[in-house]
């Protein structure tokens, strides 16, 4: 009806989960989300899953990064991914881990609906090319 | 797509299903559908607006509280603590804290959710955070709406943060019934800058960090400069009496008789600060309260509440309230119809070439800018005047 233009952009929430007090590379991930034009929110280092949850749901991201070095992913992944079931809002969030995550690990998180895994010396064009191919369309 | 017969005054603008049910959800408290409309506000996603038009008959429960002050004023940390007393007392909160946007790639990193360590995991306060998103004088508007949204939601306060620094942002936290601008101790020239534009639209100011050396002189400074202000500056003092005894002649008519049938004094005398100034005369305006708190450790939160909840009381009974929500209004319909007349104007150029096609033939001397412009208005205006006809409608 007007014309106005329409101003979307990709937002991103990087999260830091558990005993993990290590965010450089959380940092890094930020900044170059936003050098991409991306709009990043950031959750603060030692979040529980449900504070992730309650971000990734009242923030609207459409990507969920979730940085995990501490190797505590089988436990936290899932309850994150739980969370999003609950509040309706895992089916058009594009969750990705990085960190340090043993390879049978990996095939169990995509298995859980992680939709990729970027391990260290990933380069970062790979992590934004990705999320530009495969952000969820929404209505 | 605008015809040339689009009319400039239609109907409300249709929901599409999805959208009513979207609507349907965020009235029965899906914190899902909340996040979703404002994400469409956000967007300016097709349809948004048939859903804020929605939305608005549900709105008006909230008290909206606007947050500015400098970079690092610790406007976050204040407004995490706010939203913890808020809850102790058994209200909802609504938070939209706006970042600034890179002008380049419009990334930006929305850094204000870090300070909100005291709420992590309490569902009932919705903090969300907005980019500014280069919109040209678009951001207040969609700040605004987000701010319906959360009203309509059912919060019963909403607190908007912002950085103080420029009209965009200052035009944001006017859209607030109630303005917190915070200033850190020892910054005489902070104080000094705050006197463009930013000064003008407190109703309370906020010292932070008080704890801090200077924090006296600070607080000293402002109290100085808000009574200046009440005293010298009569322009500006007289636009405001203006409206607000225009509000009052309105009110009476309207028989608005429960707001003034309150017992009056009460709320608002009650405040230290302020106290003195209601008692000059017959003259009840507001007078800004000066009020230290120390953020990280939630000291004067509780008094700053009072402070908003008696600014609050003191617009409702003196129908200040209905002064500020009309003028409020008056400017979203101007900012709504200058950003669709615009768009018709931009959409006529592109028929016409493209701006760069006109100003190369401007360059050329074929033509001149006022010549262009004239061509381009001038069908449009002649739409308008032959659609009201009989002319006397406008203002």
């Amino acid at each position: 009806m007007s014309a106005e233009q329409q101003e979307r952009a990709v937002r991103c929430l990087v999260a830091k989960v558990g005993l993990d007090g290590h965010d450089r590379g959380a940092h890094v991930i930020a900044r170059a989300f936003r050098d991409a034009g991306f709009e990043v929110v950031y959750s603060g280092l030692h979040r529980a899953p449900d504070d992730i949850v309650q971000a990734a749901v009242q923030e609207d991201v459409d990507v969920l990064g979730i940085s995990i070095l501490s190797g505590a992913h089988n436990t936290l992944v899932p309850k994150v991914i739980e969370g999003l079931k609950e509040y309706d809002a895992f089916d058009d969030t594009l969750v990705l881990v990085g960190g340090i995550i043993p390879d049978e690990d990996e095939a169990e998180l995509k298995e859980l609906g992680v939709a990729e895994v970027f391990g260290p010396g990933t380069p970062m064009e790979e992590t934004i090319e990705f999320i530009r191919n495969n952000v969820p369309e929404r209505a | 797509m605008a015809g040339p017969d689009a009319p400039a005054f239609a109907d409300a603008p249709t929901l599409s299903d999805a959208d009513a049910a979207l609507v349907e959800d965020l009235l029965s408290g899906s914190h899902r559908a909340l996040a979703r409309v404002i994400t469409k506000i956000e967007n300016r996603s097709p349809g948004y607006r048939a859903i804020v038009s929605a939305l608005h008959e549900h709105t008006g429960g909230a008290d909206v509280i606007g947050v500015t002050g400098s970079p690092g004023a610790g406007k976050s940390t204040l407004v995490d603590k706010l939203a913890a007393a808020y809850r102790d007392r058994g209200d909802t909160v609504g938070v939209i804290a706006v970042d600034p946007s890179s002008p380049y790639t419009g990334g930006a990193v929305l850094g204000d959710r870090i300070r909100m360590g005291s709420n992590v995991g309490d569902m009932d306060v919705f903090f969300r955070s907005m980019s500014a998103r280069g919109q040209l004088g678009g951001l207040s508007t969609a700040t605004a709406d987000a701010v319906k949204a959360l009203d309509a939601f059912g919060k019963d306060v909403v607190v908007l943060e912002t950085v103080g620094a420029g009209q965009n942002e200052v035009d944001v936290v006017r859209t607030a019934d109630t303005v917190a601008v915070l200033v850190q101790p020892g910054s005489g020239d902070d104080v000094q800058t705050l006197k463009a534009g930013i000064l003008e639209i407190g109703d309370v100011f906020v010292v932070n960090k008080a704890d801090m050396d200077g924090a006296q002189r600070t607080v000293a400074e402002l109290e100085e400069m808000v009574h200046r202000r009440e005293g010298g500056t009569t322009g500006r003092d007289a636009g405001h009496h203006g409206a607000a005894s225009m509000a009052s002649t309105g009110a009476g008519g309207h028989g608005e008789g429960d707001h003034t049938a309150d017992h009056g004094d009460g709320a608002t005398d009650a405040e230290s600060g302020g106290a003195d100034a209601h008692g000059d005369g017959a003259d009840d305006s507001w007078t800004p309260e000066v009020l230290e708190t120390v953020a990280n450790t939630g000291e004067g939160v509780d008094a700053l509440i009072e402070a908003f909840d008696a600014h609050a009381a003191y617009l409702r009974e003196s129908g200040e309230f209905a002064a500020t929500e009309r003028r409020r209004y008056a400017e979203e319909i101007r900012t709504l119809v200058r950003a669709d007349v615009g768009a018709l104007a931009t959409a006529e150029i592109e028929r016409r070439g493209g701006i760069d096609r006109l100003a190369e033939r401007v360059r050329d001397r074929e033509t001149d800018p006022y010549a262009v412009a004239e061509a381009i208005v001038g069908p449009i205006a002649d739409c308008v005047e032959g659609a009201t006809g009989d002319g006397e409608r406008d203002d």
